[in-house]
């Protein structure tokens, strides 16, 4: 597989030179292989969303290098705006940057930037709504009438229709009920299998990132804590607390376990992988 | 003369309905009546849309119902000469931190329901103070709003509304747009103040994690309390609360499942600890 | 970035300027401009001139603030002691002149007066916000403003205004910079392209942040309304301004010097 996102020694100052200047990264390096589901965690200040919005040059590097694709961002300056639709941002409550007449434009607006033709963007329109299980009907309508979870879907069906290679999301269920919650993420993920495009997806919830993805990165201040498969990072739950994180509930269930000295894997994660080692065990005992 | 009514009520709502506009077929809150007990922690959960948010607004006569009757502790919120005294009764905090704050210095903002009540700037700095103190912002109390965190500013928004000395706090989805640390000091926030204090609370929220943590729990849907009880009474009914659109905790799940393949796993289990040791004293 | 500007330029410290009645400081100020105009002589100007600096070193503010403060202006000083220096003409003989300029006495003591009395006035008007937070500041005008209030002049919802206005420009900077990486993120051109290109490309800037400032007015409405706001009658402040014997104290000093530069007026030439 090739390698579709590298930091190098990747280092971001704000305000450098100032007397107020911050270190919001410092030295990261790392990895993305291309298909991959990466869930990014990590407290709040621990540097996360500074790392993200290097991806499409939004920020440059005080120090160190980002690539995308094997190509230095930053090689050419001028060329910078070509990343921005290789590699698709999604901001935290993306819903506050909708702002035309109709859903339709408004999901157009990314597509038009990039100079396609009318046919094209037309096509991609259409294709990132039913990814986001919008219905043909409500693209006539005006964004500023559909449900919460409705405009969620319609500001990230506006980066999908740029058909980027890279999706990066910053909580993109922040403030959902379960349900919309559900829904969108979800329909990420059919949309990683289908397409076969990398995700990078910022959460908190510990247990969305265990159901969607496949390596996980953390991030505690400033640096990579644990840049792993999420198995192998979940085994790790007693750092994870360390660092002010949470771990799935199941997890914990099965941590306690443990503790009360009890011989079962650590690393489980997920809910049927919890059942069936209980089961496993059980069956083991002779009590089922 | 007001009725005084006998019981402990703090709040009471019966059979109240309420819609947004006159012309609207739907109905926000379509029939809901409940009591809320004196020091009571009361979480109404529900998915979005259900009404939650529209019924907690009727607590402080923010919204009137168009039928049926609120009252906090005995007076009827239609009461226009009772509405100040209403709103020292009840306060409220609401979802975006931001959008709650008036002031530019923290103490400013905490002292701003005194100060449209009259009192006198001495008793104001002790009320605001005591107020900070308990809200655990006393240190930032000198510092500008936009520069604290989100829990961090939720928390002056509480202390906001706790120097009216408030019998009743009712959180509309208060930790909605926080991390999972601003999150988990505003719950504790809350807990001590309900537990130190006396404090009646309502808490209007998504979060499963917590309802789990109030006495009683009220599940909203379609406008009206689909289901009432304990917590423990609530989630133990995982498909009863996942056909509400709603989360149950993963220990509820796990238990199901395992009862469903036939393990003899104990009803009524919740929490991560009564799972293990639930699993330990089958396993071990 | 947007949010690296500084707004109010407030520098916090506790000394006697910084403890002054923000009333009296205000009304000094007022005096002091007045002044820059009236004692339009040579010693008077240097007297004002002179009075500012002690209070500068009074209020322990760092030189490299003041040369902040004055860096926009300079420009504008420039063009008017441009202006001055060739156009003001005088009965006498120019002092230098090439083809249809000239330059006369007279201009060039005019320039200097207009340069200083600008530099004056920038200088002063920000010790006093440097010395004062914008909250305090808008309390003093809303007292000072008091008296008008009989004439039905709306002096405390024009305070609260403020109030609320300061309390939102950090967080409304804050958003307009999110909403312009969000667009930059689908592709939006912000700083190329014809002034047209330019003006449209803030479309979809503007659109979302006026939304969210209206969300933001209709949440914060409601909020005020929790905690009892019903206007300004019978509201009390947690902060009483009460004039001390130091306020007194200032404002004898302060009269003192304002009046000593005035009189020199009466003995100097003007310019």
């Amino acid at each position: 597989m090739a390698v579709m996102i590298e930091a190098r020694h990747l280092t971001h100052i704000y305000g450098q030179g100032m007397p107020d200047a911050t270190t919001a990264l410092e030295d990261v390096s790392f990895a993305v292989e291309e298909g991959d589901f990466v869930g990014i965690i990590g407290s709040t200040g621990s540097g996360k969303s500074t790392l993200i919005t290097h991806f499409n040059g939004l920020l440059r590097p005080t120090s160190g290098q980002v690539l995308v694709g094997g190509r230095d961002l930053w090689a050419e300056p001028s060329k910078i705006r070509e990343f921005r639709f290789l590699v698709g941002l999604v901001f935290q409550y993306p819903e506050y940057q909708l702002f035309e007449e109709t859903v339709y434009k408004d999901i157009a607006y990314g597509p038009s930037n990039m100079g396609l033709p009318k046919e094209e963007i037309d096509r991609r329109v259409r294709r990132a709504a039913a990814f986001c299980g919008l219905d043909e009907a409500l693209l006539a309508s005006s964004p500023f009438e559909l449900s919460g979870g409705q405009k969620r879907r319609a500001a990230v069906a506006g980066v999908l229709a740029m058909e980027p290679r890279v999706l990066v999301l910053d909580e993109p269920a922040a403030g959902l009920d379960p349900e919309g919650r559900d829904t969108i993420l979800s329909q990420i993920k059919a949309y990683h299998k289908q397409t076969g495009i990398t995700v990078l997806l910022v959460s908190h919830s510990m247990e969305d990132i265990a159901r969607f993805a496949n390596r996980v990165l953390v991030m505690d201040q400033r640096k990579i804590a644990m840049y792993d498969t999420v198995e192998k990072v979940f085994a790790r739950a007693p750092e994870l607390l360390e660092l002010g994180l949470s771990v799935p509930q199941v997890t914990k269930i099965f941590l306690r376990l443990r503790e009360l000295g009890l011989e079962i894997p650590a690393d489980v994660y997920t809910m049927p992988y919890a059942v069936k080692t209980v089961l496993e065990a059980a069956r083991a005992k002779g009590v089922l | 003369m007001q009725v005084q009514t006998t019981d402990n009520a703090m709040l009471r709502a019966e059979n109240i309905r309420f819609r947004y506009s006159p012309e609207s077929e739907s109905y926000a809150v379509n029939g809901a009546s409940l009591a809320v007990q004196k020091g009571e922690f009361v979480a109404v959960l529900g998915a979005n849309g259900c009404g939650k948010s529209t019924l907690a607004k009727h607590f402080n006569a923010i919204l009137l119902p168009e039928s049926g009757t609120v009252t906090v502790e005995g007076m009827d919120t239609r009461d226009e000469e009772r509405l100040y005294d209403i709103r020292q009764k009840v306060g409220m905090v609401f979802q975006n931190p931001d959008n709650q704050i008036v002031a530019t210095v923290v103490e400013e903002d905490v002292a701003f329901a005194l100060e449209n009540l009259g009192v006198p700037p001495a008793e104001i700095r002790t009320r605001i103070d005591e107020a900070m103190q308990m809200a655990g912002i006393y240190k930032h109390r000198g510092k500008a709003p936009h520069k604290l965190s989100g829990g961090q500013k939720q928390r002056v928004a509480i202390a906001g509304v706790i120097a009216l000395r408030p019998d009743c706090l009712v959180l509309d989805e208060a930790t909605a747009m926080l991390d999972p640390r601003g999150r988990e000091k505003v719950m504790s926030t809350i807990r001590r103040l309900n537990h130190e204090f006396g404090i009646t609370v309502v808490a209007i929220t998504h979060y499963m994690e917590e309802a789990a943590q109030a006495d009683r729990v009220l599940v909203m849907s379609g406008g009206k309390i689909a289901m009432e009880g304990t917590p423990k009474e609530v989630f133990s009914q995982t498909e009863r609360v996942r056909s509400l659109r709603l989360d149950v905790p993963q220990a509820a799940e796990l238990r199901d499942e395992l009862a469903k393949a036939g393990l003899p796993m104990p009803e009524g289990i919740i929490t991560v600890e009564e799972c293990a040791q639930a699993l330990y004293r089958l396993l071990a | 970035m947007l949010r690296d500007i500084t707004i109010g330029q407030h520098f916090p410290g506790n000394s006697v300027l910084h403890r002054m009645d923000p009333r009296l400081k205000l009304l000094l100020t007022i005096a002091y401009i007045v002044l820059l105009f009236l004692a339009a002589n040579p010693v008077g100007l240097t007297l004002c001139l002179a009075l500012l600096a002690l209070l500068y070193r009074l209020a322990r503010i760092p030189l490299r603030l003041i040369g902040k403060s004055l860096r926009p202006i300079l420009p504008i000083v420039a063009f008017t002691a441009f202006l001055n220096l060739f156009f003001i003409t005088g009965p006498g003989q120019p002092l230098w002149q090439w083809w249809v300029f000239r330059i006369y006495p007279e201009g060039v003591s005019y320039a200097v007066l207009m340069a200083v009395r600008i530099l004056a006035l920038i200088a002063g008007t920000s010790l006093l916000t440097y010395t004062t937070s914008p909250i305090v500041l808008t309390d003093a005008i809303e007292r000072l403003l008091k008296p008008l209030a009989r004439l039905r002049l709306p002096v405390h919802e024009l305070a609260m205004m403020m109030t609320i206005a300061l309390r939102f420009i950090p967080t409304l900077i804050d958003e307009t910079d999110k909403i312009m990486n969000a667009q930059k993120a689908r592709g939006a051109q912000l700083d190329c392209g014809s002034l047209k290109q330019r003006i449209t490309a803030l479309v979809p800037i503007l659109i979302p942040l006026f939304i969210s400032a209206f969300r933001r007015a209709e949440e914060l409405a409601m909020a005020m309304e929790c905690r009892c706001y019903r206007g300004g009658d019978g509201r009390t402040r947690l902060k009483v301004l009460r004039f001390t014997g130091a306020d007194w104290a200032s404002l004898a000093v302060g009269v003192l010097c304002l009046a000593g530069i005035f009189v020199t007026r009466f003995f100097f030439k003007g310019i």
